[in-house]
Order: C-alpha cells, then sequence, then structure tokens
C-alpha cells in the first residue's frame, strides 16, 4: 500500500515537472508595443501656414496658389513633376516585354477602360490643372495641384469634368493657408471613390475608414491607433512609398507590412515561418467591403439600353448601388468579400494599348508569380470581372471615347453608338478600328492590403489548412498538410487497415467456432466413457 | 506452470507509454492529415509536435536500456521454429494445439513476434521518425532567408510519414488481437501490466510429454 501510494506521489510530481516545463507563459510582444507607443504621438505641424504674409491675399486661380508654394518650397515641384501621379507612367523593366512605360495613359482598366480621350472627367484624380486632352503640357510647374494632397480644411473639392480645376465653390486662400500633411481624406479624394463611385474599384479603400472601428481596420481606427495614410505610405521626396498593380508593374518601391512589423511577427514560431510565402494579408484581411459594397462585375455589353430614347439607371434599394446604368451597363456588388489567392512576386504585366489578346478572359493586369518562385508569396486578390468592347479583327481591345461635354461628338455616354466611341477613342490613341466590335471577358486583378482585421479575427489554420473549402484551394502547384494528399498512399493505408481488420474478425470467428468443435468432442469422449 | 516475472518496471513503463503517444500520435496525426477534425489544427500541430519530442526521448532511453541489459537480444530473429509458428496461428490454433514455443524471461518473443518487432524498430519506427523530423524542420526559406530542406519535395516526406503511419495501426490491430492468443484471453495484457504471467516450465513440459 505504502509503495502504491509513493509511486503516485512520485508519478504526480513527475507529471507537474513535466508540465512547468512545458508551459511557456503568453510573453509580451514588445514589437507591437514599441510600434503602438511610436505612432501613439501624432506629428504636429512645425509652421503655421495662416501666418504667412505670402499667403495674406485673395487667390483668383488655382496656379497662383502653387506659384506661392513654389514661392518658398522652391524645389518640391521638380520632386512631383517625376512622380507617377503627375506623370501617370513610369518606366519599368517588365518580364517578358522588356523596357516600357505603362501608367494610366496607356493602359486599360476593368473600369471606365481608360482616361484616354476621356482626360476632361478622369483628370479628376490628375495632381495637376488643365490635363483636359493630350495636349497637356507635363513641365508646367504652375499646374501642379499642391492643395489636392495638403489641404486640411477639407474645403477643397476638384470639380466634375473640369481637366482637374477645382470646383469654382472653393475658397482658395482659405486652403492655402490650411496646408499641412496630407489627411486621409486627400488621399481618399481619388483613391476611395475612384471608378466613379465610393469602394468601386479597390474593396479595401472607402470612406467607411475615415470612421473605421479596430473590427474594420486595426490601424485607421478611430478607437485604436488611428493612423493616416501616409503613416505608413511615407513620401520622402514626394516618392510615396507603396505600388498599386492595376498601374503598377516592378518589384520596387513597394510597402511591405514587415517594414514596420518585421517578418517575424508573432510571438509564434510556426506563425512565423509562414512569413516566408504566404503575405501577412492573406490571414489578416479575412474579408474585403466590410461596409459598402464594392464593384465585382461590369459589363459593358449590356450598356446602351434606353427608356423612350433616355439613358437611365436601376438603384438597389438595400444598399443603394446602381446595378445598371445605360452609359455604364451591368454591376454586380458584394459587401464582406472573401478574397481569392494568387501567387504573387511583386511584378505584375499589363494589357497596353494595342496589345493583340492571346487568352480570353483577357487579364488587363497579370500577377506574376509560383510556388517554385522563392520570391512569390500567396496574396489576398479582388478580382474584378466583366466585358469590355473588342476589335475582334484586329485583336484589340478597344479605348471608347466615352465622355464628352455635348452630343454629337462621338462620346458613348452622350450618343450611344458604339462604333462612332471606338473609332473616335482609337483614333485618338493611335490604333486602328476595323469597324466591327463585339465584348470579350475580362478580369483585373486587384491585391488587396488594408481593411487589416484585429488578429483575434484572423484567419484560422484550419481555414485553409482542411480537405474541402479550403481557402487555398485553387494554388494547386504545391502540397499543403491538411488540404494535400497523395490518393495511392492514401489507398494503401486504407487497404492495409481492412485486411487488418478482416483478418482479426475471421481469425476470432474460426476460434470460436474451433472452441465450439474441440468442446463438443470433448463432450463426446466423457459421453462415450460412460 | 509457475508465476514467472517476465516484464521488467522500465519494460512496462516504456511500453505502455509508447502505446500512449503512439495513439495520440496518430489521433493528431491523422486530423493534420486531414482526416477529420477533432482538436482543431492548431492544436492537433503543436500537441503532435510535443508528443513526438516525448516519443524521441523514450526512444533513447529505450535504446540505452535493451543495450545495457543486453534485452535488445531478444530481437535477434530466428528461423527454426518461424514456419511451426506462423503454422500454428493459421491451423494450430483452431485445432487446439499448445504453442509451438515457449515463453520464458529470457525468450519473451516467439520467432514470427521477434521478426515482426524488429520490423517495428528497423523501419516503421525509422520511417516515421526520419520523415517526422524532416517534416518538421522543413522549410522552403525560413524567416532569416535560410534554406535548411528545401529539395525533397513536402509531398514525398508526408506521403511516406503517412504511410508509416498507415502501417503502425496496422500493426496495432494485430498486435492488440495477438494479445488475446496467450494462455487466456487477457493472460498477456496482465503480464503487460503486472509485470508477472504464468508461464509453462520445464517441469510442465516433462509432465505434458509423460502423459502422451
Amino acid at each position: 500500500m505504502q509503495k502504491v501510494v509513493f509511486s503516485v506521489i512520485v508519478f504526480t510530481l513527475a507529471l507537474l515537472a513535466l508540465l512547468r516545463i512545458l508551459y511557456t507563459p503568453p510573453l509580451p510582444n514588445l514589437k507591437e508595443m514599441k510600434l503602438r507607443q511610436e505612432y501613439a504621438i501624432k506629428p504636429k505641424p512645425a509652421v503655421d501656414h495662416s501666418l504667412f504674409p505670402e499667403l495674406q491675399k485673395d487667390f483668383k486661380t488655382p496656379q497662383e496658389v502653387t506659384e506661392a508654394c513654389i514661392g518658398c518650397h522652391n524645389q518640391r515641384h521638380k520632386e512631383i513633376i517625376a512622380s507617377s501621379h503627375w506623370n501617370w507612367e513610369r518606366i519599368s523593366y517588365i518580364e517578358g516585354r522588356g523596357i516600357a512605360s505603362i501608367g494610366k495613359s496607356n493602359v486599360i482598366n476593368n473600369f471606365c477602360i481608360g482616361a484616354t480621350s476621356n482626360e476632361q472627367a478622369c483628370a479628376k484624380c490628375h495632381i495637376g490643372f488643365g490635363m483636359g486632352s493630350d495636349q497637356f503640357s507635363f513641365e508646367a510647374a504652375r499646374n501642379v495641384d499642391c492643395m489636392v494632397c495638403h489641404d486640411n480644411s477639407e474645403e477643397y473639392i476638384k470639380g466634375a469634368s473640369m481637366a482637374g480645376y477645382p470646383d469654382r465653390s472653393v475658397n482658395l486662400t482659405k486652403v492655402a493657408q490650411n496646408v499641412g500633411r496630407p489627411q486621409s481624406m486627400n488621399c481618399g479624394s481619388c483613391h476611395f471613390y475612384s471608378g466613379g463611385g465610393n469602394n468601386v474599384k479597390h474593396g479595401d479603400l472607402e470612406d467607411a475608414l475615415l470612421s473605421a472601428t479596430r473590427e474594420i481596420d486595426v490601424h485607421m481606427a478611430v478607437n485604436g491607433i488611428n493612423m493616416t495614410c501616409v503613416d505608413c505610405h511615407s513620401a520622402e521626396n514626394h516618392q510615396i512609398k507603396g505600388k498599386l498593380y492595376s498601374v503598377s508593374s516592378g518589384n520596387e518601391n513597394r510597402l511591405t507590412c514587415d517594414h514596420c512589423h518585421t517578418n517575424t511577427p508573432h510571438m509564434d514560431r510556426m506563425l512565423n515561418l509562414h512569413t516566408a510565402r504566404v503575405a501577412c494579408q492573406t490571414c489578416h484581411i479575412p474579408t474585403y467591403a466590410k461596409v459598402n459594397p464594392t464593384k465585382m462585375e461590369w459589363r459593358w455589353s449590356e450598356a446602351g439600353k434606353l427608356i423612350d430614347g433616355q439613358p437611365y439607371h436601376i438603384v438597389d434599394t438595400i444598399t443603394g448601388a446602381e446595378t445598371y446604368m445605360s452609359i455604364k451597363g451591368s454591376f454586380v456588388w458584394k459587401t464582406n468579400v472573401e478574397p481569392e489567392y494568387f501567387w504573387f512576386n511583386g511584378q505584375a504585366s499589363h494589357y497596353i494599348l494595342g496589345d493583340k489578346v492571346d487568352s480570353i478572359p483577357v487579364q488587363v493586369n497579370r500577377l506574376m508569380g509560383s510556388a517554385s518562385d522563392p520570391q512569390s508569396k500567396i496574396f489576398p486578390v479582388k478580382v474584378h470581372r466583366g466585358d469590355q468592347i473588342y476589335d475582334p479583327k484586329t485583336k484589340m481591345l478597344i479605348q471608347p471615347k466615352l465622355w464628352a461635354a455635348i452630343k454629337g461628338d462621338s462620346a458613348y455616354w452622350q450618343d450611344f453608338d458604339w462604333n462612332l466611341a471606338a473609332e473616335a477613342g482609337m483614333k485618338r490613341v493611335g490604333l486602328p478600328y476595323s469597324g466591327e466590335y463585339e465584348f470579350v471577358e475580362t478580369e483585373m486583378y486587384w491585391p488587396v492590403n488594408h481593411m487589416v482585421a484585429p488578429k483575434d479575427m484572423a484567419l484560422s489554420c484550419e481555414e485553409c489548412h482542411t480537405r474541402h473549402n479550403s481557402r487555398l484551394a485553387s494554388i494547386t502547384d504545391f502540397y499543403m498538410p491538411g488540404r494535400d494528399t497523395n490518393a495511392g498512399i492514401d489507398l494503401i493505408g486504407k487497404l492495409l487497415i481492412i485486411a487488418a481488420i478482416t483478418g482479426v474478425i475471421l481469425h476470432t470467428l474460426g476460434r470460436i467456432a474451433a472452441s465450439v468443435k474441440n468442446r463438443e468432442i470433448e463432450t463426446e469422449v466423457i459421453n462415450t466413457h460412460q | 506452470m509457475a508465476r514467472v516475472y517476465i516484464y521488467r518496471k522500465f519494460e512496462r513503463f516504456w511500453h505502455w507509454t509508447q502505446a500512449i503517444l503512439i495513439f495520440y500520435l496518430a489521433l493528431t496525426g491523422f486530423e493534420i492529415h486531414g482526416s477529420y477534425s477533432f482538436l482543431g489544427y492548431e492544436q492537433a500541430v503543436k500537441s503532435h509536435r510535443v508528443a513526438a519530442w516525448m516519443l524521441l526521448i523514450l526512444i533513447a532511453f529505450s535504446i540505452f536500456w535493451h543495450f545495457t541489459t543486453g534485452e535488445w537480444r531478444q530481437y535477434i530473429p530466428t528461423f527454426s521454429k518461424l514456419k511451426a509458428q506462423i503454422r500454428y496461428y493459421t491451423v494450430g490454433i483452431f485445432k487446439g494445439e499448445n504453442h509451438p514455443t515457449r515463453k520464458s524471461p529470457k525468450s519473451k518473443l516467439n520467432p514470427l513476434q521477434a521478426l515482426t518487432y524488429l520490423g517495428f524498430k528497423l523501419v516503421m519506427a525509422p520511417m516515421l521518425i526520419i520523415t517526422g523530423l524532416i517534416y518538421m524542420f522543413y522549410r522552403t526559406i525560413d524567416a532569416n532567408n535560410m534554406v535548411i530542406i528545401s529539395d525533397i519535395p513536402l509531398e514525398t516526406i508526408a506521403s511516406i510519414h503517412t504511410l508509416g503511419a498507415y502501417l503502425i495501426i496496422m500493426f496495432a490491430i494485430v498486435h492488440v488481437y495477438m494479445t488475446t492468443t496467450g494462455e487466456t484471453p487477457t493472460s498477456n495484457i496482465r503480464a503487460m501490466i503486472t509485470g508477472y504471467e504464468d508461464l509453462e516450465t520445464d517441469d510442465d513440459s516433462s509432465k505434458a510429454t509423460d502423459t502422451k
């Protein structure tokens, strides 16, 4: 008895010692705490522009404001003039194409297609004044729009179809006296509303971020660390960090989470090992378009329906989003969208005006990468699908002329004639048009980077590591534990187990039968003795 | 018949701890394989690793024990009575014949057992341990850009590891069943728990021959 009690005590102590050794208390994530402290202190402006005598005047034109800016900041305009926000294109080396200059001026998007021939309207998001046509001078410093990024008074707004000029209601003096570090709304005035409305294009950038909770975006949350765009997208010498792959193609000047968070941000080694091949966004942005819907599909082929010769539009009464517009076609909007996932190495190729279509659906931009490329990581992506006007003879996507101030100027949005719009648009970009058009399926890829969820809402392991409905079910070029199996091994294994169980059952039955029989024999033997 | 102390303390501790660990590894392992969902993937992975390290430590001790006590000799295969043993399990057992080999502390395993356990120790266990360790340390590129193991495809490693797991489950099924073929269905298990088993001694066998 004593021995039993003793051994139980020893065993219990040993077990407790083992548990103590194996238990690691949750350590504080010092890296994260340091970042929180760093970004809790908000930058204060070094100067008050409203006190400068140079700005105490009644500005009549926005160019006068720019001249006043350059009066002190006498080199900054050169940085702007070198930037892609100004040039709408940049030179890069593109895999499979070579050196090319690409940007908004020559690529196609899956929304309003392209800016060329529609500059008057599209230049609302150009950081300049007067880019109404291809006659714009990219050297004229006085046309640089400082205010659209630096206005801190929320007074400044660009006019609709005014070639980038501010709305006539804007009090330029008030704006000029209230310039400073860009606020989220400055960036958002273009990046939230691109494509013709809030959250149309990105899905992860929208005006709900201006008053977000932590559940929507941990970084920008007003009840959280309340960061602004430029806290991450820093802009040393106006070179803004970060790439938007609708227009960018190179793997340089990218902004990734590890710039702040390092590539070992977790307190768990296993999770840290994932960062080599899985982008942070993949787990930490389980859904995008968390508040307002984003456009997932846009079918130009359905544009042009008129009621009594007049264009019309249909609005979804629940979300308030337009599902049909005569000038644009039909749309599908979605909220709380699960991204699709792709390998991505930071390089993208684009359909450039004049390229021959080589596959359908046409990918107007294509993210490069694969499992075998060590630079590639798995990224969440918004894939926007639709159809666009296309010339079956020349096999080119068509840049149509969409916008004009008045009817009779070949613009589709006025005249609803695809033929005229195609002819005018292609003439402007200097490409042939056969006179025939049809609509072709198109896709556009938008890596999702914003709307990072709080860590307890990040993807759990089994959302990817599972046989059925894995988030990564579509990426099949690598073996993932929990999702993938070797069918042959599984079959052999199952057969082995079935064979073992069958053998055991048969053997048991045999032994039972034999013992019954043997007992009978014994009984008989006994009987004969009697 | 005599009550013989056949399994020593460490041997029993080793046997049952190994049994529990293997059962737990199979349970969590097949969850990681995607066969079912039980603990949750994260917990399954974490505890599979802990159990794996515990098993490795246990195996290290057992190897030490086997060599210091000379018990490793139990696994030297003998082919002399192998045929008889196979005949016993396939035919003799149904006829009520006696075991063709005699169990003793010096020779605990019958020839078929010795061969099977040797296979377990030299094929199944290394297959699982080696692939398991490679799996555990498998990286394409780790966070510090150090390539550790990337030339062997993960699928190959995982497949061999899984095959080993299937083999061990098959072994376990047959092994548990075979324990019922002793003197009574529970006498073998009882011996592995208490250490003592009623075994035929030389006297018994001479008596048995006498009666014939």
